[in-house]
């Protein structure tokens, strides 16, 4: 497993699954360093899924939907998925007004979100 | 209240906390304080990725109280907008490449009673938002 820890996010790696715990608000700001983290992450290891999870995110606006929907396309070219987790009532408000979840699935914990999305789209076994 | 500060990406935060101290007092649900808070969010993110393109500008918001409506006015003179209706439209952005959503104009109409877009190419934009805090029925 490999683990990193910057400011505002940490990431981890289990197998290639991608799993980004973001514990900062989630505006414009926070969007433009977060986004090249994690788009050297995808594209350095042999990431499939990638998923956020916002246990520590009291607030979001329009820009987190720019990086998930990003992630979501760059992720889909390599036959992966994008899935967030651990998500409170005021990022779910955002999400369910913008329509993200019908193509980025739910799950309670980053646990929960590994073991669906190996099971549903491992097609390499 | 008014407040001017410079249009850079750390602000965003920074205005957005500054309206939810300043409606603290009309007692605000989490859902309030949370909508207010987007809608400040993605118009100063305007002003600085559209209106001042991320350069340097100046950001003028100002906020007032009137029984229980919150009125903020966020004013840019940058770039203004050539089409508002068509760049009010859900998911239309001029900067796909930045990976801007589109959905700034509409989480604002979402959240809040009220939005208005002022704006004069070359100029700059002005945008005024309402919202009436405590009406909704409170679930004890």
């Amino acid at each position: 497993m490999v683990k990193e820890k910057v400011a505002g996010f940490h990431y981890e790696l289990y197998k290639n699954c991608l799993v980004i715990y973001v514990t900062q608000d989630l505006d414009h700001h926070a969007v433009l360093s977060l986004r090249e983290r994690s788009d050297k992450l995808i594209e350095a290891g042999d990431v499939k899924h990638v998923i956020f999870d916002f246990k520590d995110v009291g607030f979001m606006d329009s820009s987190g939907i720019g990086l998930l929907m990003g992630r979501y396309k760059k992720v889909m070219f390599l036959g992966g998925r994008a899935a967030v987790t651990s998500v409170g009532s005021a990022v779910d408000r955002i999400f369910k007004i913008s329509g993200l979840y019908k193509i980025i699935e739910k799950y309670d914990t980053p646990g929960d979100a590994i073991k669906a999305l190996e099971v549903k789209y491992e097609d390499y076994i | 209240m008014k407040i001017i500060f410079e249009s850079c990406s750390e602000n965003e935060a920074f205005a957005r906390t500054v309206v939810a101290a300043y409606i603290t007092r009309l007692n605000p649900t989490l859902e309030e304080l949370s909508d207010v808070k987007t809608a400040v969010s993605e118009a100063v993110t305007n002003c600085i990725i559209h209106g001042y393109e991320n350069k340097e500008g100046e950001i003028v918001m100002e906020c007032n109280i009137h029984n229980n409506n919150i009125s903020i006015i966020i004013e840019d003179y940058g770039t203004g907008i050539n089409d508002i209706q068509k760049a009010m439209e859900p998911l239309y952005t001029t900067r796909p490449e930045w990976e801007r959503s589109g959905m700034g104009f509409a989480f604002m109409e979402a959240f809040m009673d009220k939005l208005e877009v002022e704006s004069v190419p070359g100029k700059g934009t002005k945008v005024f938002l309402e919202k009436t805090i405590g009406i909704s029925e409170r679930q004890e």
